[in-house]
């Protein structure tokens, strides 16, 4: 028992309805909010380390042991998880603090932020199935009101699709939910994984295990993506920041739990598909990529290539790819938000969105020239910075298992990304300037700010490659050989 | 908009207080029998919301000046506080405890602390329920 594992989701909840209460006090919720995110920060750290010395940590909600109670269950790969997903959080708040505005900022803003950041945090640290669903739900619920929050036009037709798919999927799950729990009779994902393990996975199982993926990929934009570059485009910089960097990261992060866990039996069947579906997401990210000018569907549509990507890792299936995508959803989270932060920018500094109407920001903004450059080159794996050690590491993996047109696409992929924001950057950051000195909005340092703390984040995270190479391993253990994860959950008091 | 239907508004009157009641029954009764906070929110919250259909929302407003959106944060906080309380006793989170107190008037009573968590989660269901109504009636005209 340690309580302190629940307290990433209670802690935002609780200061969040706090701060319904202070709606008037913009700066005493901007305080409050950020420094809820720091400790979460801390104390997911200190976790971190907890799991690191003794292994996997869970904790039984009001006593009650499994199977029979809920829980949740720290290992290093949720852990990883939690971590990124606060801290990259609280940059975005740090963003949002100069650029969103006080509309939005007395709509409640801050408190949907820390319920959104409970429900991430709680997905990724739930030991049942069933309490994934709620965790899930309110995720949604808080990125219902943040995507429409505003209420221009195109938020409200973009939103619209988004509740819709999202509900739909939300249904999909119960059903599949039901299935599941009418088969095996259970929640508790470690006990559902002994009851599959026992009964074989037969062809009713790996359909309901198909149902879950159909669900998680909606989730998290494996192939099913068509709803995501729309709504991931239309929100505020610093919201579409934070969804762009986390909601789809929860949807994989249940991918990755529930197929390494319980429906690992019969990979012929479902990962075959995974690798299938992961190979078109990845071809048609790239087209997306490149067919567009407007930069904010540029960079929505980099979402869907990383997450082709980052499931490579888990179709392919070892321990080193797995490896690799841990790395590389840890990668994805910082990238991405400061590439759709970096995109806001450029949007608010020109107030144009497509690339071939802007040109030479950097001699305006030097700084946030080369932040993109970072950026890019992170993305397309260039060493040291944080893209290369995933990118390796899948690679590898899929080298070891035979899976050569996997790599291939993932490589190629990588040159997709490369040109797709180099295209952005050639048009808009080079190039004769366009705005004269007289016109040049000043740049916030609220808003480049936040920009550098993920850049630095993207550098330390590539250079500190083996400082967190031990909990990447030990999460990518845990997840390769499932009997860990469920002698901890099932092995009795600790 | 003002209804004047005098049926609906006498009997409502008396109804109200029925329906109160049996929410305040459904709720202290959850826990070991049928019943409990969400249950008795609901029913507590159409007892509202049969006073905004039988008068009109001004009338209930004055009569009951709340703002709802307090009220679900309110319980929510409460909710998720007792499971917070277990944390500072150094208990898994979420744990309940009961113990029996002789009261003056109600003699040998139960007291639990799942019944804060079910006021709490009560308190949300109103505040929730009546919210969503009042903003369909007000975007309604």
């Amino acid at each position: 028992m340690n309580n302190l594992i629940v307290l990433p989701l209670i802690l935002p909840i609780m200061v969040g309805v706090v701060l319904v209460f202070l709606r008037p006090y913009i700066k005493l919720q901007r305080v409050f909010s950020l420094l809820t995110l720091i400790v979460t920060a801390g104390i997911s750290l200190l976790l971190l380390n907890i799991v690191r010395t003794d292994g996997i940590i869970r904790l039984d909600f009001g006593g009650w042991e499994p199977p029979f109670g809920i829980l949740f269950v720290a290992d290093s790969f949720a852990m990883l998880l939690v971590l990124t997903a606060s801290i990259v959080t609280a940059i975005c708040l740090i963003y949002a603090f100069s650029s969103i505005g006080e509309r939005h900022e007395k709509m409640y803003f801050y408190p949907f932020v820390l319920f959104l950041v409970a429900g991430v945090n709680g997905s990724f640290l739930t030991g049942d199935l069933f309490n994934l669903f709620v965790c899930f739900e309110v995720m949604l619920l808080a990125s219902y009101v943040l995507v429409t929050l505003g209420g221009t036009k195109r938020q409200l037709r973009e939103a619209i699709k988004y509740v819709v798919i999202n509900i739909l999927a939300s249904w999909f799950f119960l059903v599949a939910l039901a299935y599941l729990y009418g088969t095996v009779g259970t929640l508790n994902m470690a006990h559902i994984s002994e009851r599959v393990a026992e009964a074989g996975q037969g062809p009713l199982l790996t359909t309901i295990s198909i149902l879950f993926l159909i669900v998680f990929s909606l989730k998290a934009g494996l192939l099913l993506f068509f709803w995501l570059p729309g709504s991931y485009s239309v929100p505020p910089t610093a919201i579409a920041a934070l969804f762009g960097a986390l909601l789809t990261k929860v949807g994989i992060y249940a991918l990755f739990r529930s197929f390494t866990l319980i429906f690992y039996h019969d990979t012929l069947i479902s990962h075959t598909l995974i690798g299938i579906m992961a190979a078109i997401t990845l071809i048609v990210g790239c087209m997306g990529a490149i067919a567009f000018k407007d930069v904010r569907l540029i960079v929505s549509y980099n979402v869907v290539i990383a997450v082709g990507f980052i499931l490579i890792g888990l179709a392919v299936g070892t321990e080193t790819s797995i490896a690799g995508s841990i790395y590389y959803v840890i990668h994805d989270m910082i990238a991405k938000a400061m590439l759709f932060l970096l995109a806001g920018t450029m949007i608010y500094l020109t107030g144009k969105s497509k690339i071939d109407e802007m040109s030479g920001l950097i001699r305006n903004y030097p700084l946030f020239g080369w932040m993109f450059f970072l950026v890019t080159c992170s993305l397309a794996g260039i060493p040291p910075l944080s893209g290369f050690v995933g990118k390796i590491l899948v690679g590898q993996g899929a080298i070891e298992s035979g899976s050569y047109i996997l790599l291939a696409l993932a490589f190629l992929s990588s040159i997709v990304v490369l040109y797709s924001l180099l295209r952005i950057f050639l048009n808009t950051i080079f190039g004769e300037t366009i705005i004269s000195l007289e016109d040049e909005k000043p740049m916030k340092m609220g808003m480049i700010i936040p920009i550098v703390l993920l850049g630095i984040a993207m550098i330390s995270l590539g250079l500190g490659a083996e400082f967190i190479s031990d909990y990447v391993t030990d999460a990518a253990h845990t997840l390769a050989n499932p009997s860990v994860y469920i002698d901890a959950v099932m092995g009795g008091n600790k | 908009m003002k209804i004047n239907d005098v049926i609906l508004r006498t009997i409502s009157r008396i109804v109200v207080f029925i329906i109160l009641t049996f929410g305040v029954y459904l709720f202290l009764s959850g826990h070991n029998t049928p019943g409990g906070g969400f249950i008795g929110g609901l029913v507590l919250a159409s007892a509202i919301i049969l006073l905004y259909l039988s008068t009109d929302l001004e009338t209930v407003q004055k009569s009951l000046p709340l703002d709802f959106k307090y009220v679900a944060a309110l319980g929510v906080f409460l909710a998720t506080s007792t499971g917070f309380g277990s944390i500072i006793f150094g208990v898994p989170f979420m744990s309940q405890t009961f113990a029996y107190f002789d009261l003056p008037i109600f003699g040998v009573t139960e007291l639990t602390t799942v019944t804060i968590f079910e006021a709490g989660v009560a308190l949300t269901v109103v505040g929730v329920l009546v919210t969503i109504i009042f903003s369909i009636s007000e975007d309604g005209g």
